[in-house]
């Protein structure tokens, strides 16, 4: 395809015997324009962030005017700041549980299934594969209210009803396809030589996976990990059609029907403040992590960021 | 370190030490199926029953009846006894006299259509700058622009309903360049579109950094050594080298896209700019939970053909890399 392409293009370039290199223009000169395309679009991606961040220390109520610099919406209000508003702080602790159980049991699940998938060829595991990069595109809004049929409706869920063990369940169903399909795009990459040779050298195959797979895996699944928690924090449409109370609303669902309820205010700026640093700081420990991880092997500080974010 | 206990598939552990005594000569690697079916057993039984099973009880009550006394939906699990009472309403408010259902399919489809394009448009040359000429810069361009796949949606809107109230900054510096007031949040197509580009956008721009990477730079180099200008370098060498990126790009940003009811409901609330979306979700908690039902799975058959090619074209690639 490429070289078919790049083949006719220059056929038809010698065939026309248009190929007079202009000489006074350098052709690999700096491309100004896309650069200045591209700051432009940085300073309209991240500037309002900044803003935002900026009007949680607002000292008045508005979401618009900025009215002098303070913490009140931190702890200073007795009644709004996250300190004392139960609701708010809650929300924190919410989001952290899910992330954290969804992460212990998303992650093991998904890694033992890429390991027994990739390695067991069949009609049956090629339909399951099929089935979870499925899980990994179907619309969320789609999923999410299958999911709230089940714990409404469906016998033996029923009784479970929704809250923070529907959460729970629906947010691995949802992310599970994460360290699914990292590690087995990783275990293509291992091959199967590392394999024989354990087994040559005797190990059993529960060995073999215990001390060959899983070791050269750490770095796959540590980068799996950092996803799904961080992942479960930005989640919203899963865990607004799944939680009930007030109390098993995670932070992106209290902010989303405050400000939808007209109760909007810097208080929710700096809720969702302390939500981008909650995901800074695990994008910055997955980073660090990974890179420590992938030492001595040939992949560079943006290759794991890229990586860290999903973007393989 | 690196050793140090990475998490251990559950429910293995008995099979595994039963199968410790094996011979150990084995003459060629021939690894028992039963180890490999028994460590993908419990992700396969959790997608069974926790990804097949709540379709199957979506289209139970999506093909099921109403209960007038309790005003509830009652899901019908024998498919010989489905009845199509829902099906027809859903029918009648898509392409019945007062169909208002086909009315927000239509909206849908043009505001993520035109969302989409505009994502591509903005998110393409970013990430081909990037990929081809950040240079030693690289590494600053490329946190600033993963940075917002860090920022939760919530954030991101946030942000943009304090810049777009209508004594907001937007309005003032509009205001003070002479081109007036505009009450952006008060229910506009634009504002809809706009929420949608700047939520979707990081996905897009990811996947297209990682796919435009990737490119050989030989190859456009020999493109440029052989005569090709700058535009048609472009044209006839990177672009279709970038086609696989831009369609799995394109399908990450519509897919959710297509689901979301967020976006407008913060943006707009005004029924004149609902999406397909809003629709379903406010479906969810009154009786006629099964028509939502039933529109959900119109939606996803709708959508099966590009989950299906996406899912191949994934499947084709991690087998190439293979």
């Amino acid at each position: 395809m490429t070289s078919t392409a790049l083949r006719e293009s220059v056929a038809t370039k010698a065939g026309t015997g248009r190929a007079s290199p202009r000489l006074f223009r350098n052709p690999w000169r700096h491309p100004w324009f896309l650069e200045g395309f591209t700051w432009l679009y940085l300073v309209w991606s991240l500037v309002p962030i900044a803003i935002a961040v900026l009007f949680s220390f607002n000292n008045g109520k508005s979401q618009a005017t900025y009215q002098g610099l303070s913490i009140r919406w931190y702890w200073g209000d007795k009644v709004n700041s996250i300190w004392y508003n139960p609701q708010l702080h809650a929300a924190i602790f919410q989001t952290l549980k899910l992330s954290a159980f969804t992460t212990v049991i998303a992650v093991p699940i998904g890694v033992a299934f890429a390991l027994g998938i990739n390695r067991w060829r069949g009609v049956a595991s090629s339909s399951f594969n099929f089935i979870m990069i499925l899980s990994f595109v179907v619309p969320e809004l789609i999923f999410g209210v299958a999911m709230y049929f089940v714990f409404t409706q469906l016998p033996g869920f029923k009784g479970l009803g929704l809250g923070t063990l529907a959460e729970v369940l629906g947010l691995v169903t949802w992310n599970v396809s994460w360290p699914a399909i990292i590690v087995q795009a990783r275990l293509v990459t291992i091959g199967k030589h590392y394999e024989e040779a354990s087994a040559d050298l005797g190990c059993t195959q529960w060995q073999t996976v215990r001390r060959v797979l899983l070791p050269l895996l750490v770095p796959a699944i540590f980068a799996s990990a950092i996803l799904v928690f961080s992942g479960v924090i930005d989640d919203f449409v899963i865990v607004d059609l799944l939680s009930s109370t007030a109390a098993t609303q995670p932070m992106s669902v209290i902010i989303y029907s405050t400000q939808h309820g007209g109760n909007g205010g810097p208080a929710l700026n700096a809720l969702a403040t302390v939500m981008l640093l909650m995901s800074f700081i695990v994008a910055g420990l997955g980073y660090a992590g990974y890179r420590l991880m992938t030492r001595g092997q040939r992949i560079d500080g943006q290759q794991a960021l890229v990586t860290i974010a999903g973007g393989d | 370190m690196t050793t140090q206990a990475p998490p251990q598939p559950p429910h293995t552990a008995p099979e595994a030490t039963a199968e410790g005594g094996r011979p150990r000569k084995q003459k060629p690697y021939q690894p028992n199926r039963l180890f490999w079916v028994l460590l993908a057993a419990p992700g396969m039984l959790w997608l069974a029953i926790l990804f097949v099973v709540p379709f199957y009880a979506m289209l139970a009550i999506g093909e099921g009846k109403l209960d007038r006394q309790t005003e509830s939906p009652v899901a019908v699990y024998n498919p010989f006894a489905w009845s199509s009472a829902n099906l027809t309403n859903v029918w009648r408010d898509l392409f019945g006299s007062n169909a208002f259902a086909l009315q927000d399919a239509w909206r849908t489809i043009w505001y993520v259509a035109v969302a989409a394009l505009l994502s591509l448009v903005i998110a393409y040359p970013a990430a081909y700058f990037v990929a081809r000429f950040a240079g030693r810069r690289k590494a600053i361009f490329l946190v600033l622009l993963i940075a917002p796949f860090w920022i939760s949606y919530m954030m991101r809107m946030l942000a943009w309903i304090d810049l777009l109230q209508t004594d907001g900054y937007v309005n003032k510096v509009l205001s003070f360049v002479g081109l007036g007031n505009t009450d952006w949040l008060g229910g506009h197509w634009y504002t809809v579109v706009l929420g949608l580009v700047y939520g979707y956008i990081p996905y897009l721009i990811l996947v297209l950094y990682a796919g435009l990477d990737r490119i050989d730079p030989s190859l456009i180099e020999a493109g440029r050594d052989l005569g090709l200008g700058r535009v048609r370098t472009f044209v006839r060498v990177t672009l279709p080298l970038s086609r696989q990126p831009i369609l799995t790009g394109m399908l990450i940003t519509v897919l959710p896209m297509l689901g979301d009811y967020y976006t407008n409901t913060l943006l707009s609330g005004a029924r004149s700019t609902s999406m397909i979306g809003n629709l379903i979700e406010g479906q969810l908690s009154i009786p006629s939970a099964g028509q939502g039902a039933i529109l959900s799975l119109l939606v996803l058959l709708v959508l099966l053909a590009p989950m299906i090619y996406y899912v191949v074209a994934t499947n084709r690639s991690s087998q190439a890399a293979s």
